[in-house]
């Protein structure tokens, strides 16, 4: 169980993290342990009940215990903060672990959120930095990468929106963001009942009750949409090496860019997020980062949790595997867009973990 | 020391347990009457019998009450984080074979795969304002494996019973349900996704790794497992 002295050294660290931020001009704000179960839902979808603590309020209805800070910060920030907002905070998170019972199941994270301004690779670097800054100088090794440059090369696809909206809405699922292209490429074979699906004149003539809420006019809207969709060619070989190779980037952030470079000759829509990358190391550099030999993995931060859609990061010891990634971040725009119904603010943070710093430290 | 061996405490499983049994030289029965829950074993020694219910077997076997356990695989993997972690499957008993599905209404005509699920769950998100509900009782399974095949905007509503019928009560959109041979399913105009296999449950011999493991149990379990082969 939880042992006094460990867990009250990470909480001393946590407190000295926070200062730091804050006397680099950031707000301390708290939020509570308990959060409204259907806001997180409604982002995360199924996959975050099988992550976070569910409870019960008998007026409240369901409640979940806090599994990052995140989602109660925008919403604080967007009911009213100020422009541009640095918010620093640091408490307890609680995650579920169904698969593997050496993880904590509750540990503590500091972080730092930066919203508004106008200059994202400003923001972006002064995150990054700030983090650095404050790790230093410890044996750690910082990867990168960059979601925008995948949804540019999605979007620059010569292919229709819905594809591309398909695509988009599946970029964190790596496995179903495959399949898609592979259909889409035309290198699967589509489903047997397909073809005659969309020669029958009348489909849904035979089709028995209609149950449930999804309405007929939903079919065929849908049908409507395969049918177009089967009539539309496949996305080019060319064009699918090219998501590829953009996937498989794994290489210095200079080294990067160059490929990039020569990418968007094919790609010309990818333009506008290669010169985001150009201008963010330009921003590191300004603040002392030697992106020389950063490192930068364009499928970095594709995990299932839908977040981060710009610049990511992650810091971690070297030589410690075992370890999970003792700070994290990047930007999270279109997150603040769906909390906010449409009306999104430029966001973007970072947390660091005390415990696995003072895990890190002591080996 | 005697070893602990869990079966399902009514119905057909039991009935069936005890056949499989008997035709392997162990002979189970139940003591007394029908109402107590203890039994008799008999042609090995060692062995005690202990009639549970067949959902609450994982746990035991979890918890190591219980050496040995007789229940339904997907109980198993349901109700047991890391199952194959807990307990080991020693032999699968050829009955109680019943397979956990997703089905959909029959009328969803431009449905046949789990990739239409997810295009018709996005589309059914947008224009209804929740998710694309599906009626369950196996949370973690379906969970999983829609994870593992990424279907998104979903969400799982929990039916502990006649799961079939809330797509017709409008409480569901979409079901994930127990079926061995999908009549109730198309009784009710549903059909199955063509990989909509979440799961082909059967039951299962299945030994606890947390149970007191001794000499005497040791060799116990070593004659049993003689005996069926395993």
């Amino acid at each position: 169980m939880i042992q006094s002295e460990v867990k009250r050294a990470a909480r001393d660290r946590a407190t000295l993290l926070l200062g730091l931020f804050q006397s680099g001009g950031a707000m301390p704000v708290e939020t509570g342990l308990l959060q409204p179960a259907e806001t997180l839902l409604d982002l995360y979808g199924e996959d975050i009940r099988g992550r976070a603590f569910v409870t019960s309020d008998p007026l409240r209805g369901e409640m979940m215990l806090r599994p990052d800070f995140t989602v109660p910060v925008v919403q604080m920030h967007m009911a009213g903060g100020a422009d541009p907002a640095r918010y620093t905070y640091a408490g307890e998170v609680f995650r579920k672990q169904e698969a593997d019972p050496a993880r904590p199941i509750e540990y503590l994270q500091v972080g730092l959120e930066l919203f508004g301004g106008t200059d994202p690779a400003a923001a972006d670097a002064e995150v990054f930095a700030a983090m650095a800054e404050v790790l230093a100088p410890l044996p750690l090794r910082a990867a990168t990468g960059d979601i925008g440059i995948l949804v540019a090369a999605v979007q620059g696809l010569d292919t229709t929106e819905v594809r591309k909206a398909a695509l988009l809405r599946h970029i964190w699922r790596p496995r179903r963001f495959r399949q898609l292209l592979d259909r889409f490429g035309g290198r699967t074979p589509t489903p047997p009942g397909r073809a005659m699906l969309l020669s029958t004149k009348d489909p849904l003539a035979d089709a028995g009750p209609l149950l449930g809420k999804r309405t007929e006019a939903e079919i065929a809207k849908r049908i409507e949409r395969l049918r177009q969709d089967a009539e539309t060619p496949p996305i080019s070989e060319v064009q699918l090496a090219l998501i590829d190779a953009i996937l498989s980037l794994r290489e210095t952030a200079p080294n990067v860019l160059v490929a990039l470079r020569d990418m968007s000759a094919d790609l010309p829509l990818l333009e506008p997020a290669v010169d985001r990358l150009a201008a963010r190391l330009d921003a590191l550099v300004a603040h002392g980062i030697a992106v020389d030999d950063l490192a930068f993995e364009a499928s970095f931060g594709r995990t299932s949790m839908e977040y981060y859609d710009g610049f990511v990061f992650g810091f971690s010891f070297d030589g410690r595997p075992d370890l999970p990634p003792v700070a994290t971040g990047g930007r999270y725009d279109a997150l603040t867009r769906v909390l906010g119904q449409g009306r999104g603010i430029p966001a973007v943070g970072g947390v660091i973990r005390p415990e696995v710093l003072i895990a890190g430290e002591t080996s | 020391m005697t070893l602990r061996l869990g079966v399902p405490s009514k119905g057909r499983l039991m009935e069936k347990t005890f056949e499989w049994f008997g035709t392997r030289g162990i002979a189970l029965r139940r003591a007394g009457s029908e109402r107590e829950y203890s039994g008799l074993v008999e042609g090995i020694d060692g062995v005690e019998m202990v009639l549970l219910s067949a959902g609450e077997i994982p746990r035991e076997l979890s918890a190591g009450r219980i050496h040995l356990g007789v229940t339904g695989s997907d109980m198993v993997r349901e109700k047991l984080a890391n199952w194959d972690q807990q307990v080991r499957e020693i032999a699968p008993m050829g009955f109680g074979g019943a397979d956990l599905v997703i089905a959909v209404p029959q009328a969803w005509v431009d449905v046949e795969t789990l990739d239409d699920l997810d295009a018709v769950a996005a589309q059914f998100r947008a224009g209804h304002g929740h998710r694309l509900r599906i009626a369950t009782k196996y949370h973690r399974l379906v969970r999983e494996f829609l994870r593992e095949h990424g279907v998104a905007d979903y969400a799982l509503i929990d039916s502990q019973g006649a799961t079939e019928g809330t797509v017709k009560n409008d409480s569901a959109e979409a079901v994930a349900d127990i079926t061995s041979t999908g009549e109730t399913l198309r009784a009710n105009f549903l059909k199955v996704l063509s990989d909509g296999l979440v799961h082909a449950s059967q039951a299962t011999l299945f030994k606890s790794r947390a149970a007191d493991w001794n000499d005497a149990t040791r060799g116990t379990l070593r004659e049993i497992e003689a005996r069926i082969g395993a």
